[in-house]
């Protein structure tokens, strides 16, 4: 076990390094290099600008600014946003609440749904509930989700006026029912796609584990059931689905940045996209490397979980 | 003689990969409806008397059904249908020329690393792990922000982002072609390794290749809205089905049918490939069983 975690964490430093040298390049891809901001502005001479340019080490080698770069962002020193100065590090971390809640919501919301529609139709193998199941799951992955999400806000904001057309709270509100009244449009969007990928893998999950051979010794034992289905075929089938928490999570990330778009959601999405708008390329990498750093971490630790609690994988 | 009965031998696993797939009703279906919207796109134009960038402040806002435009007009009058054509002509077209680019990088990289292995395949396989890091729609706008946006930047940018799939097909079944008696057969005769790759391996791999090139061009069709929607695309008066939706939310409560025909047609276009690409899965090979 110790041998595979190490393992795994090796592969995941390695990776890391990958993702930060792209995320390096990128930032060196702007149109002026990093101080493109700076070098529009009328107030700066080219005197000026090359000796910036000498302060903060940009006449370097390409690789030894890079070597220099990652250090500083494993010291959490991740530049500052052009826009006000603040830490970028401090930036994202102010909008990261919001996202975490929008993602947790939609992910609860996914995971129950999904796994109860993915049971169901695997047990009901081209019943009319699993072909509807089917069908709807794959419209569900080829709706563009800030549609689907105008369509929420034209039908229960603009006709039914039941529901909040965006923001997270009310001014001068705050209430947690004024919160949840405002959570519950954008989780229902954002759970709308991850509801159809849990329900697939957890459908193909499940049809392959009732077809194993202990499910039918389990039935030729004379267990009930109910039994079989709960405690045999289920725990074993919940199994992989941990792996699927993982994959997903990229998709949960890009997908929030379209939620919260369209709702005005204050969260890392919307701070992504506004900071784009104003070119704050500070910013516009930290979230990016922030993110990809968190898929990292979210498949090595579905990974790791998967090895903890199915032995078969850290042998093989 | 001979040759007629040997070729209708060789016929039978099309004949019978067709039947597969005609079974698929719904892949039959996304079928149809993509030759339509790509008829309707490509010759629809030519039929309507608007021009899908002609400014008539008099008649904005027009709703759907209520005279000469039949799906009204948007906030500057110009008809919704013939912008319809007009974007599904550009958003179509990225679909399908950036799956034709992020199949080209991806059955590439894939074919080295699959080929060589060792440490070429292992350097390759870890640069498309790591952008597969990145969510797509982050890295695509990034991107999108630090070039000028246009037909040519959208298009590469969104193949930029969609290739590492490929590469893992590819990369797969060419590891495991690689070791089978006619790809030997073909060292033995003396072919070069690319020849080999590209001409004995890649081929036989085109089965999954077809598949995740279908899937592709879903997937680059709702990118492109996506970039499009958020004003990093197509840019106007240029239509696509994902800036036609730019301004759709500003006018959700006043002029509805501006969100309504783009959305339902990039829904429409999106399932029916990915419908084409699950039929198309069953029918050239079954064992496949990919969730």
């Amino acid at each position: 076990m110790a041998r595979y975690v190490v393992n795994r964490l090796t592969q995941a430093i390695m990776l890391l390094v990958i993702v930060s040298a792209i995320g390096f390049a990128i930032l060196h891809m702007a149109p002026g290099g990093p101080l493109s901001q700076f070098a529009a502005s009328a107030q700066m001479t080219q005197e000026d600008l090359d000796r910036v340019t000498k302060q903060l080490g940009l006449d370097r080698p390409l690789p030894i600014q890079y070597v220099d770069w990652f250090g500083r962002m494993l010291k959490g020193d991740w530049g500052k946003s052009y826009r006000d100065g603040e830490a970028v590090l401090s930036v994202i971390s102010s909008h990261l609440g919001a996202t975490l809640e929008l993602m947790a919501t939609a992910t609860i919301i996914a995971v129950l749904l999904g796994c109860w529609i993915g049971i169901l139709g695997a047990l009901r193998r081209y019943s009319l509930f699993d072909t509807l199941a089917t069908v709807g799951a794959m419209i569900a992955l080829s709706i563009p989700t800030f549609w689907f999400g105008l369509v929420t806000i034209y039908v229960f904001s603009v006709k039914l006026g039941w529901l909040p057309a965006g923001n997270r709270q009310t001014v001068g509100d705050g209430s947690l029912l004024d919160l949840l009244h405002h959570l519950i449009a954008p989780a229902m969007v954002l759970a709308l796609v991850e509801t159809a990928m849990w329900g697939r893998f957890m459908r193909s999950s499940m049809l392959e584990v009732i077809n194993q051979d202990y499910i039918r010794t389990a039935r030729a034992k004379g267990i009930p059931e109910w039994r079989i289905l709960t405690v045999h075929a289920l725990r074993n089938a919940l199994l992989p689905m941990i792996t699927v928490a993982g994959l997903q999570f990229p998709t949960l990330l890009g997908g929030a940045l379209v939620a919260e778009t369209v709702f005005t959601w204050p969260g890392m999405g919307r701070l992504f996209l506004d900071s784009i708008g104003y070119r704050d390329y500070p910013v516009v990498m930290g979230i990016l490397m922030f993110s990809a750093t968190m898929v990292l971490i979210g498949s090595l630790l579905a990974d790791i979980l998967y090895a903890v609690v199915d032995p078969r994988i850290r042998v093989g | 003689m001979a040759t007629a009965t040997l070729s209708t031998v060789q016929l039978a696993p099309g004949q019978a990969a067709w039947r597969r797939f005609r079974r698929h009703r719904l892949a039959l279906a996304g079928a149809v409806i993509i030759v339509v919207l790509v008829l309707g796109s490509a010759f629809g134009p030519y039929l309507l008397p608007f021009d899908d960038t002609y400014i008539d402040i008099m008649k904005r806002f027009a709703p759907p059904f209520s005279g000469a435009h039949i799906l009204g007009t948007d906030e500057l009058g110009r008809d919704v249908l013939a912008r319809l054509m007009m974007g599904g002509r550009v958003s179509l077209s990225i679909g399908i020329v950036a799956m034709v680019m992020a199949m080209a990088v991806g059955i590439v990289v894939g074919a080295f690393a699959g080929f060589y292995g060792g440490a070429v395949g292992a350097v390759l396989m870890r640069l498309v792990d790591a952008v597969l890091c990145f969510p797509t729609i982050f890295l695509l706008l990034a991107l999108a922000a630090l070039t000028e946006p246009g037909l040519v930047t959208t298009t590469v940018l969104i193949a930029a982002t969609a290739w590492m799939a490929v590469a893992r097909v590819v990369e797969a079944q060419v590891r495991s072609l690689r070791e089978r008696e006619f790809a030997v057969a073909a060292l033995a005769f003396g072919s070069s390794n690319l020849r080999i790759m590209f001409r004995e391996l890649v081929p036989n791999a085109i089965a999954p290749i077809v598949v995740a090139a279908t899937l592709n061009v879903a997937k680059a069709i709702l990118l492109e809205s996506y970039v499009s929607y958020l004003g990093y695309g197509i840019q106007p008066p240029a239509a696509s089905w994902g800036n036609m939706l730019n301004n759709a939310q500003i006018y959700l409560t006043s002029a509805p049918w501006l969100a309504i025909a783009p959305g339902l047609a990039i829904t429409l276009a999106v399932t029916s490939f990915n419908f084409l690409g699950d039929g198309l899965r069953d029918a050239l090979d079954p064992r496949m069983n990919i969730p």
